[in-house]
């Protein structure tokens, strides 16, 4: 049964399998576990990014595509919604037709990408890439009327996604079952399902001649795959994938903005979450994203109280302030690259077998 | 015996592919009238074409190091606005050490202190470049796909240094007096600092193309590139090579950091990222690795970013793309494709 659901891709490592239960665990019972409104934000963040790198997994870690567009089409995907909710009213109906939009509109915009760009180079398609999800970015904070530019839109959800709604009027295990929480669990099932579903993919004969390609594409040509075929295909599903993850954060924080859903800032975020994970295995996605958003929201606290303890000290203290934690991070980032190339769920992996 | 000896034939290369090897030299003329018949007003038309041609060289300057690096070393670095950013800030302190000069009237006075704040940039960044290779390149060569990961991490990581050396602040930098203000040429008013930009980015490709095509460090780079295992064969250490020529390619982008600093006025730790988008259209444009096709590809830049930023300023930035795109279909390796970039 559990092999079907994973798609015969186990873990294949005790301890990861029980670092993934755990992470299962915590966010299936997130609400009741940790009550509050911050351990809440948290869970559902990590839901969503879960999909979203994996989706970015999909290209990087399966295909060896690099592509900087990604966070463009997480940007669709929620703009997608928030404008169908903003003009059409909050309704479910809207959600689903506002995320529809925006995955095809990613569907589209990938394919054109994708077989324009994918003949060439890995460095040239990175670097085109980068450029237009750079000029999209763009475009959204110019096109103010439509998408509200730098300040983003504000919209309202359907009423029973929203805290006012009660389900049942007693607390089940001392927590109220508000609409945050049923929001919460569609956020967490959307994300499963998605999550499965690109296990399925890679663990697919398609998602082994991804990496077929990725390993040698000029031997999967010669043995009759259609490299650029897999390629596109690749990207245009990563990138529906991608714009649904981003219709649930649309979903989830009632806000889209340029900053939520376009920056740079957030691509570099994926990109690390990916290799900290591990390249080439959904599970790295899993676990990088957890890991990254648990350090992000709450090793700042930490660092701010080490900055408190070492203030004495000039140089140190301004090197740990909460402000540096990127520094850390970008210095993590170079030592996994180096050292741990498969990243965790790789290194553990590799440890086992 | 018959008189017909055999002679070697030097077929010539028909003449549509010589026109064809021509055409991208035509582009930059040919945009240049565009932009007129779009402008319609001579006396705008020149000012947008110097501001243009300025800006284009300011960015030929950053990118002419990208692509010699990665056409040299087959290493795309995509820390690369990082040392623009660095040579910003380091102009910019040298230039506040500098204030007495920068305040003066002179013309030579205030040269010379750009120029030392330029010296001083470039050797920061230079040997920035040389840490940046053998720490953070080397363990790498022959990886695009890490290569571009952990140049993604030493951009993060200068950015942040960056914020703690510097403060993350955005620091206004003031052009030192006689480059403020412009000079007036019939009815066009044309900045003098963007003079002094189109001399110095002019000055450089000269002496680039210069320097690859007639030094004997200009054949080694050349040869590098077609083949590097045969140069280190012929007893050339090619690491060395390497190591200088990044070093060289760091120090431009310390340069054009500083240019580009003193054009905006305003510098922050992210222009270097920001400016990267413009670099990176460029090196495409001319075809990854190419000193010449850089050079067409940053004046089609800065000419049609200035261009369409007063005919449509809506459309400015996806201008520089849609210009890319139609080149790419056009060309698919860029203007000047070099052998190795396949």
């Amino acid at each position: 049964m559990l092999r079907r659901i994973l798609s015969g891709d186990m873990p294949r490592n005790r301890l990861l399998s029980a670092l993934l239960a755990a992470v299962a665990l915590c966010l299936l019972l997130a609400p009741f576990l940790f009550p509050g409104t911050k351990p809440l934000e948290t869970a559902a963040r990590i839901c969503i990014f879960i999909v979203l790198v994996a989706s970015y997994d999909m290209l990087l870690g399966y295909t060896g595509i690099v592509s900087f567009a990604h966070t463009m089409f997480f940007g669709i995907g929620a703009y997608g919604t928030a404008l169908a909710l903003s003009s059409a009213g909050p309704s479910f109906v809207s959600i689903l037709w506002g995320s529809a939009a925006g995955a095809g509109v990613a569907a589209t915009l990938a394919l054109a990408i994708g077989l324009f760009s994918l003949r060439v180079k890995a460095i040239f398609f990175a670097m085109v890439t980068l450029a237009i999800a750079s000029a999209f970015a763009v475009l959204v904070s110019q096109l103010s009327h439509l998408t509200g530019g730098e300040d983003g839109l504000n919209y309202r959800i359907p009423r029973e996604l929203t805290p006012a709604f009660r389900l049942v009027e007693e607390r089940v295990f001392g927590v109220r079952i508000d609409g945050r929480v049923l929001s919460y669990y569609l956020v967490f099932g959307v994300s499963l399902a998605l999550f499965l579903a690109m296990l399925r993919i890679v663990n697919s004969p398609f998602g082994r001649t991804l990496q077929a390609v990725r390993d040698n594409a000029f031997r999967a040509e010669a043995i009759g795959y259609r490299v650029v075929w897999y390629r596109t295909t690749a990207t245009v599903l990563s990138a529906v994938m991608a714009a649904l993850a981003g219709s649930l954060l649309a979903l989830w924080l009632r806000y889209t903005g340029p900053a939520t859903t376009l920056s740079m800032e957030i691509m570099i975020d994926i990109l690390l979450m990916v290799v900290i994970g591990g390249m080439g295995t959904m599970y790295g996605a899993v676990i990088g994203a957890t890991l990254f958003i648990l350090a992000q929201t709450y090793l700042q606290d930490l660092m701010g109280a080490a900055e408190k303890a070492t203030s004495a000290v000039p140089l140190v203290s301004m090197l740990i302030a909460p402000e540096r934690w990127l520094l850390w991070l970008g210095v993590l980032f170079v030592l996994s690259v180096y050292f741990f190339p498969a990243g965790v769920v790789g290194r553990l992996r590799a440890g086992k077998s | 015996m018959s008189d017909t000896a055999i002679r070697p034939r030097l077929e010539r290369r028909p003449l549509s592919d010589r026109l064809g090897a021509a055409v991208p030299l035509a582009l930059v003329p040919a945009l240049a009238l565009a932009g007129f018949l779009a402008v319609g007003n001579p006396s705008t038309w020149l000012t947008l074409t110097v501001a243009g041609l300025a800006m284009g060289l300011m960015i030929f300057i950053m990118a002419s190091g990208l692509t010699i690096v990665f056409g040299l070393m087959d290493v795309i670095n995509f820390g690369h606005g990082a040392f623009i950013s660095v040579g910003a800030f380091v102009g910019f302190t040298v230039l506040g050490w500098l204030a007495g000069w920068t305040a003066d009237p002179r013309f030579m006075v205030n040269l010379g202190a750009v120029f030392i704040a330029i010296i001083a940039s470039m050797a920061a960044t230079g040997a920035m470049g040389y840490a940046f290779e053998r720490v953070i390149v080397m363990p790498v060569y022959g990886q695009h796909l890490k290569q571009i990961l952990v140049t993604m991490g030493g951009l993060i990581i200068a950015q942040q240094m960056i914020h703690v050396i510097w403060g993350p602040d955005a620091i206004h930098l003031a052009r030192p007096e006689s480059l403020r203000g412009s000079i007036v040429l019939g009815e066009a008013a044309i900045e003098k600092y963007r003079l002094l930009a189109v001399a110095i980015g002019l000055g450089l490709f000269l002496a680039m193309r210069h320097i690859l095509r007639s030094t004997k460090i200009g054949l080694l780079v050349r040869a590098g590139v077609e083949n590097g295992e045969m140069v280190e064969a012929l007893g050339y250490r090619i690491r060395r090579l390497f190591l200088l020529v990044f070093m060289a390619g760091s120090a431009l982008a310390g340069l054009g950091g500083v240019m580009w600093g003193l054009y905006q006025e305003t510098i922050t730790a992210h222009m270097g990222s920001e400016i990267m988008v413009l670099v990176f259209i460029v090196v495409i444009i001319g075809g990854l690795g190419s000193v010449e096709g850089c050079f067409i590809g940053a004046l089609l830049v800065g000419l049609l970013s200035n261009y369409t930023a007063f005919v449509a300023p809506k459309v400015a930035l996806v201008s520089t793309i849609a210009l890319m795109v139609a080149i790419l279909m056009w060309r698919p390796q860029g203007l000047y494709p070099v052998v190795k970039a396949k």
